[in-house]
Formats: structure tokens, C-alpha cells, sequence
């Protein structure tokens, strides 16, 4: 009875048993088929590579989803040390005496048209999708994962490794392009 | 600490409070704050607005599944083999 209770691998039926599941796990994460796809593929082969070292004490596919996400936080910390041109305009003075105020041209404005608007949802949420894509990928992420997705804060700065003040500033600098984008694109069309 | 914040603190906070993650005294720092800041002021009402529009977009992300391709798939299997042998 006992050798029952220990959990074996079967790499051959891998891909038809998980390939979808870790699929889905990693394309809500990272949000871009290829690089999901890319992701999976180099699970297995970690896992082919390391299956010595499985000590059958969580399910297969338990083991497969933790190389996975290690792999998800390799790679926002690849895609979240690259600075420079993709950094967010910011919005507020950096510094003088009128640091962490708004720079006038870019203060809110007040929006013209939305009333009617609103009802154009399926227009509405493409907009959306179109503004999202046009964020840097490292605010990208952490924005879907938290706002669409609605992952708990401390579970996507775990799965990221980054700190909570870290999320909440690439939040606010998310949602400020976020603002700006559909200011322009829909509410004052 | 100082109870005045500045804009950048104060949208921050709302960005916060969007996600009901802002704690009491953000709370109160921040509505003290909009009460005298119109751009602020402004920005409050329209980051709900914002959020309404996103909570539509993320009920139809979460029904959505992915699937890999057949052909991906027997692609993997195949580079899967040339590994095991």
C-alpha cells in the first residue's frame, strides 16, 4: 500500500496531460501566447532534465506548475530590469518645490463625452485591451494580474518577487498611462 | 509625518483605494487632501469611472480559456523526444 501513496512521473504523457493547464497558468500571468508557449515548453524540459530529483511527494502536475512558476518569475525579473525607453512619462514634478505635484498639462481634464459612450461596451473594451498593450510589459503584467485577473496583492508580489510598495507604484504608474491613454482615445474623441 | 501629501502620494493612494487596500489613515489623508486639490478632486471620480470599465474588461478575462494548438503540441512532443534520447 504504501508505494501508492508516492507519486511517480510519466513525461510521456506530459504534454497531453498539462500542456494545457500550464498553458493557461502562464498566459494570465504573462499574457502573450508566445511567451507562454515558450514557457511551457521550457517546463518540461526542466522537468525531463531534473525528474531525479522528484521525490514523489506532490502530484505530477503540482510539480510541473512550481518549475513553471519558477520560470514566470525569471522572466519578469529579466523583462523588469530592462530601463530606459520604455520607462512611463510621469505626471507629478520629481523635484523643487513643487515635487509630488501635478505638472499642469498633464493634471486630469475633465472628460467631454463619456456619458453616451458608456454604452459602446464591446468598442469600449478594446480600447481598453489596446491601451494595456501599449504599457510597458513590466507594468503590463502586474496590472492584468492584479486588476483583471484580481490576484490577491501578496500572492502576485510572491509570484514575482517584488515588494508590495513596489506593486502599488507600478499600479498607480500603470493606471496614470492607463488615464492618459483613454483620456485621449476615448472619452475626449 | 506630515498630514499634507502631495498629488503624486495622494493618486497613489486612490490608485490604492481602488482596490479597497488603502488603509484608515490613507484613507482620511487622502480625502483631506482632495478637498482642497481639484485636480485631485477630479481624478478620484474619474479613476472609478476607470475602475467600473475595468471590472467589465476582467469578468470577461476570467471566463476566457487558451488552449495550444494541436500542432504546437505535437511540436512539443517531438523536441520533448530529442531530449529523452
Amino acid at each position: 500500500m504504501l508505494e501508492n501513496l508516492e507519486n511517480k512521473l510519466f513525461p510521456n504523457t506530459w504534454i497531453d496531460c498539462y500542456a494545457d493547464y500550464l498553458y493557461n497558468y502562464a498566459i494570465v500571468r504573462v499574457n502573450n501566447p508566445d511567451v507562454a508557449k515558450d514557457l511551457v515548453q521550457e517546463t518540461f524540459f526542466s522537468g525531463l532534465k531534473s525528474a531525479k530529483n522528484f521525490l514523489g511527494k506532490s502530484t505530477e502536475r503540482t510539480w510541473l506548475v512550481s518549475i513553471l512558476k519558477r520560470k514566470v518569475m525569471d522572466h519578469y525579473r529579466k523583462i523588469n530590469s530592462i530601463k530606459g525607453k520604455a520607462e512611463v512619462r510621469m505626471n507629478f514634478y520629481s523635484e523643487g518645490e513643487n515635487e509630488g505635484n501635478w505638472i499642469e498639462e498633464r493634471a486630469p481634464q475633465s472628460w467631454e463625452s463619456s456619458v453616451d459612450k458608456e454604452i459602446e461596451t464591446s468598442e469600449l473594451k478594446t480600447q481598453i485591451e489596446s491601451c494595456i498593450d501599449h504599457l510597458p510589459e513590466k507594468y503590463a503584467i502586474v496590472f492584468r494580474m492584479k486588476t483583471l485577473q484580481e490576484f490577491g496583492t501578496q500572492e502576485i508580489c510572491k509570484e514575482l518577487n517584488i515588494s508590495e510598495s513596489n506593486l502599488w507604484e507600478i499600479i498607480h504608474r500603470a493606471r496614470t498611462q492607463l488615464r492618459k491613454c483613454l483620456e485621449d482615445n476615448w472619452f475626449n474623441v | 509625518m506630515k498630514f499634507m501629501i502631495t498629488c503624486d502620494k495622494a493618486s497613489t493612494i486612490c490608485d490604492k483605494s481602488q482596490y479597497k487596500e488603502a488603509s484608515f489613515l490613507e484613507r482620511i489623508r487622502l480625502a483631506y487632501h482632495v478637498s482642497i486639490c481639484e485636480s485631485c478632486n477630479l481624478y478620484v471620480k474619474q479613476n472609478r469611472k476607470m475602475s467600473h470599465f475595468f471590472k467589465l474588461k476582467s469578468t470577461d478575462c476570467k471566463k476566457e480559456t487558451h488552449s495550444l494548438t494541436n500542432a504546437a503540441k505535437e511540436l512539443l512532443k517531438k523536441e520533448l523526444g530529442n531530449l529523452k534520447s
